[in-house]
């Protein structure tokens, strides 16, 4: 026989979390990473335990969002993520230095098995995940291993993003996983196409964050990125459902 | 020491497979350890047998029984397999202790000794697996 042990170890090391909010949507650069490290932030503010995994083990960016450097988690029977701005913060750069990672699928799943099994959270308000695009390895494991996971999902104004959103959303409601609701990104006029499509699948459909033209000034600081326009209609969008 | 969650894992896992197959008591397990994963051995038994003292079923005293799986690694790429004891001298300490918390980074900080690709798999030693267990009903 061979067994797989870390399966049995990861309920127990998740148990004092209370709540798993995965940020995703079906396509890349539509801005999870900012909505995931803004929202992280948003909840450590407002006084929450946070902690935030960056599960885009190709391209980790909440880090850089943060400006997250020179941190290493500390070794007491696991990992324990070091905390940052108030969130406590797990990503593969630790272990890659930022150099490129070539994974195929069955490594990102046995990267994450490893990550959930010896990261110890403690206890946590909420833990926020921030998904690469998609619905593959790491989406379904996170639908696996993290059996209360809500789904946050982010789309652009474009037809070409909500194609990719919808098939997403579609499977998350045929799962029967919870979706909070979808957050339209990088708005620049007030068209009601999204909205519409997200109602069509009867899912919530949560408002706009408009193109914040001052926002890459802010990327790698924490303090600015919370004083920015994009911030500031993340939190309006976030009060629908009570964040 | 994250070798502790890792027995932990084990010590879990071992106790679930003992009460599906109704086992009143285990004596033996045995633990496959991933040249990769570079865990310390005493270190390991010793988090195994503390973890062991207060579980359903009972498990015995020294039941644990440890084996190092040697890492062998193949390029997808040219066909070439090596051994990781003779990759690992050219890998710097921080490289060596990422492999040491997550095997897969081995991909991020190596290549095929022979045509350079980071397309290979590992093809043995990898990680921490429970090989066999023991027990009375
Ligand atoms: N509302 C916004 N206004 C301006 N730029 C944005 C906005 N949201 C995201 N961005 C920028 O768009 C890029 C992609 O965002 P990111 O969060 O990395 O997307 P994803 O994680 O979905 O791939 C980043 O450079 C980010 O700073
Ligand atoms: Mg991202
Ligand atoms: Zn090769």
């Amino acid at each position: 026989m061979t067994m797989e042990p870390r399966t049995s170890v990861i309920e127990k090391r998740l148990k004092n979390i209370k709540r798993i909010i995965a940020v995703a949507s079906g396509k890349g650069g539509v801005g999870k990473s900012l909505v995931a490290s803004s929202l992280a932030l948003h909840l450590a503010h407002h006084g929450y335990k946070v902690g935030l995994l960056d599960l885009d083990l190709y391209g980790p960016s909440s880090h850089i969002i943060l400006g997250i450097k020179d941190e290493f988690p500390t070794e007491e029977k696991g990992i324990i993520p070091p905390t940052v701005h108030g969130i406590s913060f797990m990503s593969i750069v630790y272990f890659t230095q930022e150099k490129p990672s070539p994974f195929r699928g069955v490594d990102i799943s046995n990267i994450i098995l490893e990550l959930l099994a010896i990261t110890q959270w403690g206890s946590l308000d909420f833990l926020i995940i921030d998904m690469p695009p998609g619905i593959g390895d790491e989406t379904l494991d996170v639908i696996r291993y993290m059996k209360t996971s809500e789904f946050l999902v982010v789309t652009t104004p474009s037809k070409v993003a909500m194609g990719a959103v919808s098939k997403l959303l579609k499977i998350l409601i045929e799962l029967k996983k919870p979706v909070l609701g979808v957050i339209e990104n990088m708005t620049m006029t007030d068209s009601s196409f999204i909205k519409q499509e997200v109602k069509k699948l009867k899912v919530q459909y949560l408002g706009k964050i408009h193109f914040d033209e001052t926002l890459e000034e802010a990327i790698g600081n924490a303090d600015r990125l919370a004083e920015t326009q994009a911030m500031k209609n993340l939190a309006v969008v976030l009060r629908k459902i009570n964040l | 020491m994250h070798e502790w969650a890792l027995a932990e894992s084990i010590v879990m896992a071992a106790v679930e497979t003992a009460q599906k197959e109704n086992l009143k008591i285990i004596t033996e397990v045995t633990v496959h350890i991933g040249e990769l994963q570079q865990i310390e051995k005493e270190i390991f038994l010793f988090a195994l047998n503390e973890l062991a003292k207060s579980q359903k079923p009972k498990i015995k005293n020294d039941a644990f029984h440890l084996k190092i799986e040697k890492g062998t690694l193949t390029c997808k790429t040219c066909g070439h397999t090596w051994k990781y004891s003779d990759m690992k001298k050219k890998l710097n300490e921080t490289e060596s202790e990422s492999i040491h918390f997550i095997p897969e980074v081995v991909f991020v900080h190596a290549r095929c000794p022979k045509c350079g690709s980071p397309d290979f798999e590992i093809t043995k030693g990898r990680g921490v697996t429970l090989t066999s267990i023991k027990g009375a009903r």
